[in-house]
């Protein structure tokens, strides 16, 4: 497999009893966008939070870079260039759109020439630097999110349901940011309900259903699989979204 | 930013010396004596702003820190170690000049412990002991640190109550003055009280310039992000747990100091510092200087404090500590002076609008 950048072998994890990831295994190698699908409560973002170091794994492997990570405290992925874009974009509310960018530059020592970048990217958040963070829409959050993530040079994104609460033109914007990052060489672990965004961006996908990984393949495969149309995709979804 | 903690430090160097001339020329400078007292007292209620605002923790031990510090000091240096002369311990410290021999009340030669060398084991002793609850209790997430210290606030009373070492019940009287450098002398003296009045006031300036530099840092910031979104800030590569140690460490440092400083000013200290009363004192004054605001904290403090020390409250004293806790962590959980603050700023200093209108989708 060509530089693999995230290795993942039969990782388990739960909350008390129950458990909620029951032996994953993906990949995910430099340079791809790779979309983890599911309904609601399928176990995904536990397996995020899981790779990140949020919640603590039962069992299984995860490599990132090739060097083992699991049980690593969460603040301990940065130095591993690895960054969770967490679930509700979880902007720092009280805190200026300028200092919640330097917080992701938290270990950058070029944090304010990075920051120049990102607004660069992002003019939305140059017209609002001096705003605190709560004030802005949904929308401008998610790409404060995106760009306080981008601050910290990650070379492995794991973005937490992007497109949660917001409206279908804005969903769209998000996702077209994050195409654009891959460009710059991010690499992303894309965790949705969003299948065709997804799937409309993305290089490979799985599929999850109660903590297990039911399906993977191409996108394009993906796409024209019936059964995620009929599951996942909804008729006429073409028209919603084309 | 910079220009205005300037004139903040300015304004509240202008007050402190008004406040004195203003005593002074009503002929009423014996006030000053609880005015200093309240000024140590704030230096706790500063500290634990910071943990409570930037770390967002709370301590109810804060008075056991209090209490650390002052009879560290007052142990040490009215404790006679002669008999210990000695010992290679001994011999050891007095040979790099921690002891002094000096005569005591009844005119029998002692030696007792420097009141530098004092403070600097009741610094050393209050963060070691700091640190064995905090980390722990920091670890985990949610206010295990408030359950933590509150029965260390508990600890820490029944053992200077119970103990002969701290003088039981009668706590420790005599503690000697403290000459910090120069003129310069920490004691309870009428013709010093002037000094030692704005001894006070420029330690609670060093304080509060010294934290402002530490908030507005990078360091800052991470406690800012910690006390808004645990979660993302640990996502972002902050340790959280490591950074809530250190501010909670600095914060008890920063009341054992305060102890030492009233200790030798006031000449002796009791149990009661450390009672849990004084420590739920402690955190309502800094719910009600507004926690994060380190100025606010530190003038609302002082002011009640002093209200406290000239017995306005009469019996009602500690009912009034427990009301404005209450009021204010109903009412104005932010401090009643962050919508005052806001209108200062927005007409002197015309600071940015931070309630900007979002617009856009979603």
């Amino acid at each position: 497999m060509p530089n693999m950048l995230l290795k993942v072998r039969n990782l388990r994890c739960g909350y008390g009893s129950l458990e909620v990831v029951r032996g994953v295994s993906l990949h995910v190698c430099a340079g791809e966008i790779v979309g983890l699908l599911g309904a609601n409560g399928a176990g995904k973002s536990s397996l995020l939070k899981s790779l990140a170091g949020l919640v603590v794994p039962w069992g299984g492997e995860i490599h990132v870079n090739g060097r083992p990570t699991r049980g690593l405290p969460a603040w301990h992925g940065v130095s591993n260039s690895m960054v969770l874009v967490p679930e509700g974009r979880q902007v720092f509310a009280e805190m200026t759109v300028r200092e919640n960018l330097l917080i992701g530059g938290y270990h950058n020592k070029d944090r304010r020439m990075d920051l120049e970048i990102v607004v660069d990217r992002f003019p939305r958040l140059r017209e609002r630097i001096n705003q605190l963070a709560g004030t802005l829409s949904g929308g401008e959050q998610q790409m404060l999110a995106l760009g306080r993530a981008l601050m910290t040079r990650p070379k492995l994104l794991m973005l937490d349901e992007p497109s949660m609460g917001l409206a279908p033109l804005m969903v769209k914007e998000v996702f077209s940011e994050i195409l654009k990052m891959k460009e710059l060489g991010v690499t992303m672990l894309l965790v949705e309900q969003n299948a065709v965004a997804t799937l409309g961006i993305a290089d490979r996908a799985y599929v999850m259903e109660t903590g297990e990984i039911i399906m993977e393949g191409e996108a394009r495969d993906l796409m024209s699989n019936p059964e995620v149309r009929r599951a996942y995709l909804g008729k006429g979804y073409k028209e919603v979204w084309e | 930013m910079k220009l205005r903690r300037f004139i903040v430090v300015l304004l509240l160097l202008a007050a402190m010396v008004g406040v004195q001339i203003f005593l002074r020329a009503t002929g009423q400078e014996f006030c000053l004596t609880q005015l200093t007292m309240a000024l140590y007292y704030a230096l706790v209620v500063i500290g634990l702003g910071l943990v409570m605002g930037y770390a967002g923790q709370v301590s109810l031990g804060h008075g056991g820190f209090f209490a650390i510090g002052g009879y560290t000091t007052a142990v040490l240096t009215t404790r006679d170690f002669s008999p210990f002369k000695d010992t290679a311990w001994v011999g050891l410290l007095k040979a790099a000049h921690v002891f002094v021999a000096k005569e005591d009340l009844f005119g029998a030669q002692v030696m007792v412990v420097t009141p530098w060398a004092a403070f600097l084991a009741a610094m050393a002793l209050t963060a070691v002991v700091a640190v064995l609850i905090g980390y722990p209790a920091l670890r985990l997430k949610g206010h295990y640190l408030a359950m933590a210290t509150l029965g260390f606030g508990l600890i820490v009373y029944k053992i200077l109550l119970g103990s002969t070492v701290t003088g039981a019940a009668d706590g420790i009287t005599s503690v000697p003055e403290w000459s910090l450098f120069g003129v310069l002398t920490v004691s309870g003296k009428t013709a010093l009280r002037v000094q030692n009045y704005y001894i006070a006031c420029g330690l609670v300036l060093a304080v509060l310039l010294l934290l402002q530099n530490l908030v507005h840092s990078r360091v800052g910031r991470a406690l800012l992000a910690i006390h808004d979104r645990e979660t993302a800030a640990n996502a972002m590569g902050i340790n959280t747990a490591s950074y809530k140690l250190r501010a909670f460490v600095l914060s008890a440092i920063l009341a054992a100091a305060a102890g030492v400083f009233f200790t030798h000013y006031t000449g002796g200290i009791g149990p009661s510092e450390a009672s849990a009363l004084k420590s739920v004192r402690y955190v309502a004054l800094a719910a009600a200087g507004g926690m994060a605001n380190l100025w606010g904290v530190a003038v609302i403090s002082t002011l009640i404090n002093y209200l406290s020390l000239r017995d306005w409250f009469g019996s009602y004293d500690n009912a009034v500590f427990g009301t404005m806790l209450i009021v204010i962590i109903s009412i104005a959980p932010e401090g009643p002076l962050k919508p005052l603050g806001m209108a200062v700023r927005r007409v002197f200093f015309r600071l940015r609008p931070s309630g900007g209108k979002p617009h856009g989708a979603a």
